[in-house]
């Protein structure tokens, strides 16, 4: 079976071309600025000299991205030419002629070949101990569409437009080689990662840890403590050599040129607000709106003077500041050592109770996971981090299909805002509706000996997400509301999934305690 | 997974590529002063609903039958008035009378091609689940890739929403009648049949095997006992559900005449355009809409049409069985299709519809014919900017029966249902291997169509043959419906007789 199942890869290849070809039928659709975005970059990096890079600001869209990414763009605009020569000009704001539309499209669907070989390699990771006749219930085939016809990529990568498919390809192809005992490769994959987007810190201490503890250290006692003496120095020094090359390429010219400060200020703008534009669902959304609620409290008790709250403390989500009023306003350093603390336990369970390639992964979702419900101007896109590593989890056990299913359909839902065109409508759903029932039904039926993935809570909770979908998008735009409170939607969408998010946060911490504790927790069920 | 999975995740993935195909341009898009046929639907919805219905069909100074005027059955109409209702409520300048001559903007494109995903979603996708699911042999899995590849024929779903129209509802209703039939529901398939005739004159390609079946079939029960009965039983239920849509114009017999003469134009010639057909085909050699008087043509594409279709409507009468009555379909729409008069590029549809239901029993022809009937409507495709939808959705209809279908393998004499010719090949064709040979020609008609696809979207034409690359792809269409017209007519000929009867048995 194992054989066959490795040899016969058509049906794989079939998936990445439904895809892709779904992929090209998106091309018309709706982009957001991020279109303009890359757009600029491909103008900058065709224009410029290397040394003008960090420095170029005609348009508000500057090149926030670390160097490599900067390379990619240069790359791309080799062939942008050959499309239409007038994208590449740093002056044409907002040009989208049709030759640049189909060109940055393309460019997108052709880059995620690198995501569908990652997929590929974590499918073989998958050695499929549950075996089936039926191809449709084997976990490797199920893994291979929660990752290839992953709802959230489509839609930010192919509609509002973003190249995560191909870093996506970096993260996955790394933890497939982790997993594959190929470590060195692994780090090499991860810092070309951390120089192509830097928001991959994040999940970095997972990485940073495992290699050490369990690549640095070859042998364990047989309590699973550290045994200090089998520190293989060589390895170590492999490693610290790879990913110092790695980033003396990406970050080398700049510091020879002492561009280094005016890079990172690109890097990490502080100044933006504590919460996106649109909220994103973490701990912080649930934050304001206890704030506010209090305040509400406060002013019908009297307890407040009305003089005193500031009017702009709830438009929503345009102010980029944001002024709590009872609780203490929160400032980065503030969000930067939550997340630590959020992270810190899940990386010292790693530490201490190496559980291999498995308890590494699950670290790595956790410090997704932290950082995005505690960092600073969170972006609902970064739920992603959590939910396409989670999907390698999910087929392996009980609890983690059940959380998975929590999670992506909570975080997915909270991409609903990005696209708030009409025509875009019907097509948002109907692709979540396909993920999602899909997710549900064949994750379902590959533990179906293990009883019901969800309780009647959480189906429950989940199922709510449809009368909240209705109210947003049709009740809402015909009532008066619309006009008093014209980013109610947001806030109920945010602060609703904020729920969910946090609810398999804490779920999956729990599972990774427990795990370390007990390690035949699963097999337990 | 389970049933109903399969229904949902075929039926989710076929709303997708439909939405997603509707998103591009329509025909006649920003090209005054006729614009295309989504004009003349939003004109239609505009006279059907400022108008009171006897001035429907006849000229006036409010219904200038000369735009777009209404020329199809009563129950386009309603459907038409229906829309209006709704597009009034949304925006009244939409259906404004006179007024709103060539209205385009990018709500009222979401409004129509909305319309359009309902009357899919209502009439025509329930038809293939249910068709799937009652006649396809098989499990789950394979009704739903079975139902899933018919959901995605790339030629209905560019030509409602890319191009613009409602054939879903005609086929949707034909479908349900064939499927109503198939259960052995005569009348309800019956008046299915006739919404679809009242819905579009067109479904005329079908009423012959309709009509043969089911007369076959009371034959076969004895004209003089339970025969009559169903007879009459039929006869009455098409009549009644003619009144139901015809209610409005029979009370005036130049009302009905009216419509009558709108729905059957013999003025507008042999054939329109390029189109796949013997007559336009053989126009290229002769010019036979300039040679021939009118009614010379009309006679002559009449005994034509009915000299194609009499072998396989002939067999059905005195063997109606189902399998004769899908094939029988087939023959008869690609005999109107070849020989009829007046026929459009889109009527392939019609033709493609029962193909969709061979699937099962040759999957190899009909999804070969498939592809070249949607191939064959792609100089209009190009006209209306929809070239990335149609070779998104053929590459996707390939995919879908190589992999899901496995197609390929499936080119014997036996899987080609040519079993009784057999001993006929072997003996005075040895050399000729069929699966080989079925084979090569199918890839070598892919990669043509793939060459003559880019040539025509990528190149001029000389300038002495504007219409170069239009004619190439008509003739090679004709070509290969021809093949297939013989080959399906072939294969209803050869069936035999008994075997309904001995499936039933076993």
């Amino acid at each position: 079976m194992a054989a066959s199942t490795l040899v016969s890869w058509t049906w794989f290849s079939t998936l990445a071309i439904g895809v892709s070809l779904l992929k090209c039928l998106l091309i018309p659709t709706y982009r957001s600025t991020d279109f303009e975005v890359h757009r600029n970059w491909l103008a900058i990096t065709q224009n410029l000299p290397v040394s003008q890079w960090y420095y170029e600001a005609t348009s508000e869209w500057t090149l926030d991205y670390p160097p490599l990414f900067a390379w990619f763009e240069f790359f791309l605009s080799q062939f942008a030419k050959y499309f239409d020569k007038n994208m590449l000009e740093i002056k044409n704001l907002n040009y989208a002629s049709e030759a640049t539309v189909l060109f940055q499209r393309c460019s997108v669907i052709v880059s995620d070949i690198l995501f569908i070989y990652a997929v590929r390699e974590c499918c073989k990771c998958e050695n499929g101990k549950k075996r089936s006749w039926d191809l449709l219930d084997r976990p490797v085939f199920i893994l291979a569409v929660l990752l290839l016809w992953n709802f959230g990529l489509l839609i930010v990568d192919h509609i509002h437009f973003q190249y995560n498919g191909f870093l996506f390809g970096f993260l996955l192809l790394s933890v497939a080689r982790v997993f594959q005992g190929r470590n060195m490769e692994g780090a090499l994959l991860f810092s070309i990662l951390l120089n192509l987007k830097h928001i991959y810190l994040y999940v970095a201490p997972a990485y940073g840890i495992y290699l050490l503890r369990s690549y640095c250290f070859t042998q364990h006692s047989p309590d699973n403590s550290i045994k200090w003496r089998s520190f293989h120095f060589l390895r170590f020094a492999g490693l610290g050599i790879t990913v110092c090359f790695v980033f003396a390429i990406s970050f080398g010219p700049f510091i020879a040129m002492g561009q280094l400060s005016q890079v990172l200020s690109r890097l990490f703008p502080f100044k933006r607000g504590l919460c996106h534009a649109y909220w994103a669902p973490n701990f912080w959304a649930l934050y304001n709106v206890l704030d506010k609620a209090l305040t509400i409290l406060g002013l019908k008790l009297n307890l407040l003077q009305h003089e005193k709250i500031s009017k702009a403390s709830m438009t929503g989500g345009l102010v980029q500041e944001f002024h709590h009023t009872i609780l203490p306003s929160v400032s980065p350093a503030v969000t930067l050592i939550c997340t630590i603390a959020a992270i810190t336990p899940a990386v010292f369970c790693l530490w201490k109770k190496p559980q291999g390639p498995i308890g590494f992964l699950r670290c790595l979702i956790l410090c997704a996971l932290a950082s995005f419900m505690f960092g600073w101007h969170v972006h609902e896109k970064a739920i992603l981090l959590a939910i396409l590593p989670l999907s390698l989890l999910s087929v392996k056990s009980h609890t983690d299909a059940g959380l998975f299913i929590i999670l992506s359909t909570t975080g997915h839902f909270s991409l609903f805002p990005l696209l708030f065109t009409a025509p875009e409508l019907p097509l948002k759903i109907l692709l979540m509706l396909l993920f999602t029932i899909f997710s549900v039904t064949s994750l379902q039926r590959l533990f179906r000996k293990d009883g019901k993935l969800l309780n009647t809570l959480e189906a429950t909770y989940l199922t709510g997400l449809i009368p909240l979908e209705v109210f947003c998008e049709i009740i809402f735009p015909l009532t008066p509301l619309k006009a008093a409170f014209p980013f109610l939607p947001l806030l109920l969408t945010s602060v609703y999934c904020a729920l969910g998010v946090t609810y398999s946060f804490i779920k999956l911490y729990v599972s990774m305690i427990n795990y370390t504790e007990d390690g035949k927790h699963e097999k337990r069920h | 997974m389970d049933t109903w999975s399969f229904v949902a995740l075929s039926g989710l993935l076929s709303l997708i590529v439909r939405w997603t195909v509707s998103l591009s341009s329509y025909s006649g898009a920003g090209k005054p002063p006729m614009f295309g046929d989504y004009e003349a639907q939003r004109h239609w919805q505009e006279v059907t609903f400022n108008l009171p219905i006897h001035k429907w069909y006849f000229n006036s100074t409010d219904n200038n039958l000369l735009y777009w005027g209404l020329d199809y059955p009563p129950l386009t109409a309603y459907h038409s008035l229906l829309c209006a209702y709704v597009a009034h409520l949304v925006n009244p300048d939409w259906v404004a009378l006179k007024s709103s001559h060539g209205y385009e903007s990018q709500a009222h494109k979401l409004f129509m091609r909305a319309t359009v995903l309902a009357a899919d979603l209502i009439v025509y996708i329930p038809a293939v689940f249910m068709y799937a699911f009652y006649f396809c042999e098989g499990s789950s899995k394979k009704k739903a890739s079975f139902a899933l590849s018919v959901l995605l024929f790339p030629g209905l779903i560019l030509i409602d929403h890319g191009h613009f129209q409602y054939n879903c509802v005609s086929l949707g209703f034909a479908l349900w009648g064939i499927f109503f039939i198939a259960l052995q529901w005569d009348i309800l398939g019956s008046v299915a049949f006739c919404f679809a005739l009242n819905y579009k004159q067109m479904e005329l390609y079908h009423s012959l095997p309709f009509f043969c079946y089911l007369l076959g079939k009371c034959l076969r029960k004895g004209l003089k006992g339970k025969g009559l009965i169903l007879l009459i039983k039929i006869a009455v239920s098409v009549i009644m559900s003619f009144a139901l849509c015809w209610l409005p114009f029979l009370l005036d017999t130049q009302q009905s005449l009216q419509v009558l003469r709108r729905l059957f134009p013999v003025d507008r010639g042999l054939f329109e355009d390029k189109v796949a057909n013997t007559w336009c085909s053989l126009s290229v050699l002769i010019k036979m809409k300039t040679l021939l008087l009118p009614q010379t043509q009309v006679q002559l594409s009449f005994a034509a049409t009915l000299l194609a279709a009499l072998p396989s409507c002939t067999k059905l009468i005195f063997q109606p069985t189902i399998s004769g009555f899908r094939l029988s379909l087939v023959n008869c729409s690609f005999a109107f299709f070849l020989f009829s008069f007046q026929v459009h590029e889109k009527s392939i549809l019609l033709a493609a519809l029962p193909v969709c239901l061979l699937i099962p029993e040759v999957p190899f022809m009909a999804t070969w014919c498939l592809l070249v009937s949607t191939f064959s409507m792609l100089p209009l495709l190009l006209k209306d900017g929809l070239l990335l939808p149609y070779i998104v959705t053929s590459l996707a209809f390939l995919l879908v029966s190589i992999t899901l279908l496995a197609v390929s393998g499936l080119t014997s004499v036996d899987d080609l249902k040519l079993t009784p010719l057999a001993h006929f090949i072997r003996k005075c064709a040895a050399w000729v291997k069929v699966e080989s040979l079925a084979k090569s020609l199918f890839m070598l008609s892919v990669v043509s169509m793939a060459v003559l696809s880019v040539m025509s979207a990528t190149l001029n034409p000389p300038s002495n043959l504007p219409d170069l690359f239009p004619v190439a792809v008509s003739l090679f269409s004709y070509l290969h419906f021809l093949a297939f017209f013989i080959y399906f007519s072939a294969v209803h000929l050869l069936e035999s007789p008994n075997k309904e009867d001995q499936k039933k048995v076993s």
